[in-house]
């Protein structure tokens, strides 16, 4: 056997049912693992460990009762998801010290399972950035170079399980932040389908694009995380009622007579060519194994940015103005109540987070709504169009998922265009709304390449199996950084 | 000076009468604990919390629309409306804006020329209620989130109202609207209605509106009426002295009967609404709708109407009889059971609006219970006891007053207490003879020609029957006694 920091859920789950290892045992290995590797990697913002060994302890009573395979499972959560006597910061100053007084609806799903709680992730402020430079606390480095950026905005969450640090953890991806730091950092990650996982308890951003969803070393062991997080959610207005399918019973191996479309827009100057040969030999491999490969198009997909960039911001400007330090969270004092707001907001918010606001701000102002916010939504609903119908001849479209590997700390920090360019090809499953799966799928320059799938929405049972079936024919999820 | 046009439109608030608030399952009785132990997660906006719609507040709302002629839009959205203010704990406020859920209706009330006038009803929308400060003596504030999110219906009216007085009926007519339907509480000075108002005057030359002045937060009828009389008022004047006006904010100051400039168009606020991305649609289908209108109560002036008609009420009655539903119900119930012993809906409509409610405005009491207060069957019995001449109309309402503080059964009283008239003329020969005989001074004035004395004797002899003499007999009896009096006095 490998050593435990080294399994995934599915492996960690039938050593644990062999009673070769516990759970205690299991969350051991991994606090250990995390104290080895956290001076480099930098992922964790908040430890829990004494709580884990107690929710270890509890699972080891618990053995044999329970059901659930995420029993005693040691995971780790981004610091945008609240939890209850946890701090929960979103990597800002603002929320600097902030214990939520309640569980987000997926760590209550998550405990119920009996699953362990290590600690809480790093981010980019808010979820704002796609490299985990904007946390205002530390810089997460990329397991596979530490010079290099792990990706984000969960750029915590993929760092931690490519640093074996946790067998697999929870992001949010609003424009990619789960797909670019897997794709990133080597491991596999899903954006569920909007509304497909309950928002409740999930800080927002942009509460339209938002959406919770696992990363871990394998398909299989994405498709149980979405098992115990997926599903209705009363206190989530845009939670969907679609029943939950069997997502492991799903994963048959089979892809034969499958349509996958190759959109002609997602393979464009700036993808790095290594990135597209290993993207190409991914789709030959799927090809192999039965798919059908078709040439599709979807036209609106060089607005999708611009788009995104008016969206995301508009709804972040609004979402982010409870933050005055009157109630919660860190508080700058001011001759007057005025003063004392403006210095909070304009001392305790970072850079690309103040950018945002004023961006939000400015395009829902009087005068440019209808110029910004109002064509934007027009051009979601184009993005939407596009989808649906490409949807109507294929089943699944293959993409890469980022255009291109880690790029070096600091690299792209003073150039926000540059960083925003890297979710160019994930933005459009967020505002379609539609569910997007990222996994390994080779290296370039020796950093790891990521190959998306995109589905239908509320086709994730399909997607997995997919990924699933690619991961079977290859190993790309098997290797691990040395660290 | 000239005369001028007066335009007047009003935005009404009212909160909507549901047990939980708008966004949460928090109990709404934002008044009914101590500040902020009507909280949750979501009215305290905490980060991460998300609203979900209290479908019954919604369900109140499109109630309200129908009563007030709107339509209800198969579609409406939310929407945010930003500004920074600490009462405010999200830093928005969710509310409706460009697809509101009801549009487009109208409320009849009396035009100061007394016929009938629509003021038409722009948009019913449905929104949250803000937190409360509290201002303390040393110039420091707390904050009290109880109301937070508690839901609001705004109504805004067409600038259709041609006067302060219209503007008051108006407001008094949704009030009694809101309060018939259930969807209010009718509470000013609890703040469960209130009201800002656009004011704005031209000379009727002019096409065009004059510039609208608009005054917040107005909290009783005669201040809506004295409000908007004091800014008539003030724009005649400014503009008399060659002057313009500008639009602005200004606000009602109570203690000195005038309105107070607030802010400019210049510095109005710029709210950024966009559409609420937490709370999806809502959508109606034409069969909700429909349900809806079903379970619509008769109006109040329908009411009227019908009563009118069917009861041959005055107006001025039927008006009396449908200011609350309660009343109409319990008016219903009592003609039910007043025609059954023989007497008509006039008589137990004369009853009720005047001794019952003489009776509950000397003891400061609601009509929400009357029917328990006062059953009809009660005022039944009084009436039959009336019809058939077993009491006196003295003894019925003495015997309505005793019923109403007691509780017991006139008729039942009647029984056990002989309060039955006395028309045995030998019992009121005999009472007649006492009375006789301790007021010879006032026999000698009457047989000394005072004829108007005998009304003394006849009041001495219900006394001393405690009003149960029929007092027609009493006074036959007394003249039999004492002859005619002397008419060469």
């Amino acid at each position: 056997m490998s050593e435990l920091h080294q399994l995934t859920i599915t492996q960690a789950r039938a050593a644990l049912d062999a009673g070769e290892t516990t759970a205690l045992e299991l969350t051991e290995a991994f606090l250990a693992r995390i104290a080895h590797t956290e001076p480099q990697v930098q992922a964790f913002l908040h430890l829990t460990a004494e709580q884990a060994r107690a929710q270890a302890q509890a699972a080891d009573a618990q053995r044999g009762s329970a059901t659930s395979p995420l029993h005693g499972i040691p995971l780790a959560i981004k610091d945008v998801i609240c939890t209850k006597d946890v701090p929960t910061t979103c990597a800002s100053r603002i929320l600097e010290g902030f214990v939520p007084p309640y569980n987000a609806t997926v760590i209550e799903r998550l405990e119920r399972s009996g699953a362990v709680l290590l600690g809480k992730l790093n981010c980019d402020e808010f979820a704002m950035g796609s490299s985990t430079e904007n946390s205002a606390y530390q810089i997460t480095r990329n397991p596979w170079d530490l010079e290099r950026v792990p990706g984000g905005s969960s750029g915590g969450s993929a760092a931690a399980v490519a640093a074996m640090q946790a067998p697999a953890t929870l992001g949010t991806d609003t424009g990619g932040s789960v797909r670019q730091p897997a794709a990133l950092c080597g491991i596999s990650a899903l954006k569920p389908t909007y509304g497909r996982v309950s928002r409740y308890g999930l800080i927002a951003f942009a509460s339209s694009l938002d959406q919770i969803g696992p990363l871990a070393w394998s398909v299989a062991d994405l498709a149980l995380l979405l098992q115990v997080i997926a599903g209705h959610d009363p206190r989530d207005g845009t939670s969907a009622p679609e029943p939950v399918p069997d997502y492991t019973a799903a994963l048959t191996g089979d892809v034969r007579g499958l349509k996958i479309g190759i959109p002609q827009e997602y393979f464009i100057e700036g993808t790095e060519p290594g990135v597209a040969t290993a993207v190409q030999r991914a789709f030959a491999v799927l090809q192999a194994q039965g798919a059908e490969l078709v040439e599709i198009s979807l036209p609106h997909t060089k607005h999708a940015i611009p788009a995104y960039y008016v969206i995301a911001p508009a709804e972040a400007s609004a979402n982010l103005a409870r933050y005055d330090g009157v109630r919660y969270g860190v508080r700058q004092p001011g001759e007057s109540l005025w003063e004392q707001i403006e210095r909070t907001r304009g001392e305790l918010f970072g850079a690309e987070v103040r950018r945002r606001i004023m961006i939000g701000t400015y395009v829902l102002s009087a005068g440019y709504y209808d110029a910004y916010y109002r064509r934007a939504q027009k051009v979601r609903t184009l993005l939407k169009r596009d989808f649906t119908q490409a949807f109507a001849e294929v089943d699944l479209i293959a993409t890469p998922t980022s255009p291109t590997i880690a790029f070096k700390v600091g690299q792209k920090a003073d150039d926000p265009l540059a960083m925003y360019l890297s979710d160019v090809f994930t933005v459009t499953a967020n505002m379609a709304g539609i569910p997007g799966l990222a996994v390994p799928c080779g290296f370039s320059e020796g950093l790891p390449v990521g190959l998306q799938l995109l589905g239908r929405p509320f086709a994730e049972a399909m997607l997995l199996r997919a990924g699933d079936a690619y991961q079977r024919a290859t190993d790309w999820h098997t290797h691990r950084p040395t660290l | 000076m000239t005369e001028y046009l007066t335009t007047v439109g009003l935005e009404v608030h009212a909160q909507v009468n549901t047990a939980a608030k708008m966004f949460d399952g928090c109990s709404a009785d934002y008044a009914g604990g101590d500040p902020n132990t009507r909280i949750s997660v979501v009215s305290l906006g905490l980060p991460g919390a998300l609203p979900v719609v209290n479908m019954h507040a919604i369900e109140l709302a499109a109630m309200t629309g129908l009563a007030l002629n709107c339509t209800i839009q198969p579609v409406s959205i939310f929407a945010r409306k930003s500004y920074i203010y600490p009462d405010l704990p999200k830093g928005y406020q969710i509310t409706q804006y460009e697809e509101p859920l009801c549009t487009d209706g109208w409320v009849e009330i009396e035009g100061d020329d007394g016929q009938p006038y629509r003021v038409g009803i722009e948009r019913v929308h449905i929104e949250e209620d803000t937190g409360r400060l509290l201002h303390m003596p040393d110039g420091s504030s707390l904050i009290d989130y109880n109301r937070s999110g508690v839901p609001l219906m705004e109504i805004v009216s067409k600038p259709d109202i041609r006067s302060p007085e219209e503007a008051k009926r108006y407001f008094q007519k949704l009030r009694q609207i809101l309060l018939w339907i259930g969807v209010n509480t009718g509470n000013l000075e609890e703040g469960a209605l209130r009201c800002d108002a656009n004011v704005s005057v031209r000379p009727p030359t002019q096409q065009k509106y004059g510039a609208k002045v608009e005054i917040k937060n107005i909290n009783s009828f005669r201040f809506v009426e004295r409000a908007i009389a004091y800014e008539v008022q003030r724009q005649i004047d400014e503009l008399e002295a060659g002057g313009t006006i500008v639009q602005e904010t200004r606000g009602w100051n109570e203690a000195q009967g005038i309105t107070v400039s607030q802010r400019s168009k210049e510095s109005a606020h710029d709210y950024r609404y966009f559409p609420e991305p937490d709370i999806p649609p809502l959508v109606f289908d034409a069969e909700w709708i429909a349900a809806r209108v079903a379970a619509m109560p008769e109006l109040p002036d329908a009411r009227r109407d019908r009563f009118m008609a069917e009861y041959s009420l005055s107006r001025q009655d039927a008006e009396l009889l449908t200011t609350e539903r309660p009343v109409a119900d319990y008016f219903e119930a009592t003609v039910t059971a007043a025609t059954s012993v023989g007497a008509t809906a006039r008589d137990a409509a004369t009853w009720i609006g005047g001794e019952l409610f003489r009776l509950l405005k000397d003891h400061n009491e609601g009509t929400e219970q009357l029917a328990r207060r006062m059953p009809p069957q009660y005022i039944a019995e009084v009436l039959e006891l009336l019809g058939k001449q077993t009491i006196t109309r003295t003894v019925a309402k003495q015997l309505f007053e005793e019923s109403f503080h007691e509780g017991s059964s006139p008729a039942a009283m009647v029984a056990e207490r002989g309060l039955k008239q006395i028309s045995d003329s030998d019992a009121l020969s005999e009472v007649a003879r006492n009375v006789v005989e301790q007021h010879q001074k006032v026999v000698a004035e009457y047989r000394g020609g005072k004829s108007s004395a005998i009304q003394f004797l006849v009041g001495q002899m219900m006394k001393a029957t405690k009003g149960q003499a029929n007092p027609q007999l009493a006074r036959e009896t007394l003249e039999a006694l004492l002859g005619t009096p002397d008419s060469a006095a």
